[in-house]
């Protein structure tokens, strides 16, 4: 049981995801431009999905590779869709009325709810409660989500897949990004790019003094962040190597020296294209004119500033 | 020569910079990154590989794309701007607040409401924008278009980021933890938590500064 709720529920809702991918590939037949290469990159994208736990690692780089030529060679395009009318949505809303949130809510409600379970799992004799992994809490709620919204829409399959296709080509590639920069993390850590960084920051800081200290490990963990698109792995590699030395062991109280360090990082997070599950693909969801940018120039103000609250706190509260 | 390991970023800030296709970029930066470094080029395709692999929780949103369809195909948006259409003195600044309280609460006791899929394109853009034609009396212009969707993408990383700290057994506060025991610093998770209060209501109060600021210049803009 505890295998199937860990190991195999999980893969269903990707197969899921994968149906998806291969609907739009199946879409992408229709496209005016660029048909093979569309049509390779959704098929690759939807069997990384639903193989990704049976295709050996080096094959799956090898797909990666693939889809990376082809959008390098703009061979993935959208395809031309007819979007309903506002005079068809108007009336669909006076008739439909407030029942139409019924899905969007049962979203957050069902992923709230399965976020309280917890089940058992026995690791060496010792037994552990454990959270439902993501993809079930999102997977089930999209899922009832998705029965409730044909329930009361009562919409036509083809019309919805249309619309599906649509959204998904119009995020395109820039939905695959943040696995692809966690990869990239992956290989900077084993490259050990962070211990080059860190080197190079110590060998420049006069130790001793608590101000340059503190304003280092913030700008440190904002820099690095931004860098690796994630203050997680910046956390270990910059409190270790600035952190510890230039703040603690001057007297800091590590629990608030730590957590400061952590949401430090986190201003970087707001300011860098790298963290793009937050940064990137939120303009392609939201269809910003300025697929990249838009949500950065929204952040950068409050980045800048709690940047500033970060060094002021840690000084103010840490000694 | 350490410093050659750095390319990789190099290549990302280039690409970026000149707008290169973004997954190329990416690709070629973690394959010289790797290639520098000593790693062969198949170990690197393992590592990019299974990675990208271990990662699919990131896109997992695309299964809510179907729901997406439907709803915005039978008038969520047009429901949204009428419901918001009879609340009298509503505003962008004013929903987004609202929103930014709920949403670090939420954040804090680590309730998993949220998400730009899941909330803020079905449910938080379309109130927001509605509540700023509202307040402006007229359509928003392409540029105040714009801004809304980057603040309310904003608002929904600021509460997620900002408050999840409050909760004890949240992942990065238990990362703190390990981080400061492999240095040698035995902290409770509590303490860590405790110490993440403050930085959560000071990002409330300037959210709510950011966006409330919006709001006078949707205002003031319609006097031109």
């Amino acid at each position: 049981m505890t295998d199937f709720l860990s190991i195999y529920f999980p893969e269903f809702f990707y197969v899921l995801c994968g149906l998806v991918c291969f609907d739009t590939a199946f879409r992408a037949r229709k496209n005016a431009q660029a048909k093979t290469g569309t049509i390779l990159f959704w098929t690759l994208t939807g069997l990384i999905f639903m193989l990704g736990k049976v295709l050996p690692p080096v094959m799956v780089g090898a797909m990666l590779v693939i889809m990376g030529c082809l959008t390098a060679a703009k061979q993935v395009r959208m395809g031309k869709f007819t979007e309903s009318t506002q005079e068809s949505r108007q009336a669909a809303s006076e008739r439909i009325g407030t029942r139409i949130f019924v899905p969007a809510v049962t979203v957050g409600v069902i992923a709230l709810a399965l976020s309280f379970v917890k089940y058992n799992v026995e690791k060496d004799g010792v037994i552990t409660a454990t959270a439902l992994n993501g993809a079930i809490m999102t997977g089930v709620a999209c899922v009832v989500a998705l029965v409730l919204a044909f329930i009361i829409c009562k919409p036509k399959v083809s019309e919805t897949r249309e619309d599906t296709s649509r959204l998904l080509m119009q995020v395109g590639a820039a939905c695959l990004l943040p696995q692809l920069l966690g990869a990239l993390g992956s290989v900077f850590s084993e490259a050990g790019v962070g211990e080059v960084i860190s080197g190079m920051i110590s060998s420049v800081v006069p130790k001793g003094n608590t101000v340059i200290g503190v304003v280092i490990y913030v700008l440190g963990m904002v820099v690095f962040t931004m860098i690796m698109g994630n203050a997680f792995a910046a956390f270990t590699v910059i409190t270790a190597g600035i952190g510890v030395p230039f703040v603690i062991m001057q007297g800091g109280n590590p629990a608030i020296i730590g957590a400061l360090g952590m949401t430090a990082g986190y201003c970087g997070t707001l300011m860098t294209p790298m963290a793009a599950n937050f940064n990137i693909v939120p303009c392609a969801v939201l269809e910003t004119k300025d697929s990249k940018w838009a949500v950065i120039r929204a952040q950068l103000p409050m980045a800048l500033t709690m940047i500033v609250v970060h060094i002021i706190l840690m000084l103010v509260l840490g000694f | 020569m350490e410093y050659i390991k750095l390319i990789g970023i190099l290549i990302i800030v280039l690409g970026f910079a000149l707008k290169l296709d973004v997954l190329a970029t990416v690709l070629v930066a973690g394959i010289v990154t790797g290639l520098v470094s000593g790693l062969d080029f198949v170990h690197i395709l393992e590592i990019i590989g299974s990675s990208f692999v271990n990662n699919r929780l990131m896109s997992i949103f695309l299964i809510m794309f179907p729901v997406i369809a439907i709803i915005e195909r039978y008038g969520m948006k047009e429901r949204a701007a009428y419901l918001i259409g009879k609340i009298k003195n509503a505003s962008a600044g004013k929903v987004l607040s609202i929103w930014i309280v709920i949403r670090s609460i939420a954040s804090a006791l680590n309730i998993r409401i949220g998400g730009h899929v899941q909330f803020i394109r079905p449910l938080i853009l379309p109130m927001t924008s509605a509540a700023a034609e509202k307040s402006k009396g007229s359509a928003l212009t392409e540029k105040e278009e714009e801004k809304v969707k980057g603040l309310s993408a904003a608002t929904e990383n600021y509460g997620n980021f900002f408050a999840q700290n409050c909760f004890p057994a949240s992942a990065s506060v238990v990362l703190i933890q390990s981080g400061l025991a492999l240095a040698g610093y035995e902290v409770s998770l509590s303490d860590i938590a405790s110490s993440a209060i403050y930085v959560m209501v000071i990002s409330i109060v300037l959210t709510i500064l950011q966006v409330l600021l919006f709001d006078r210049k949707v205002k003031g803009g319609k006097k031109k």
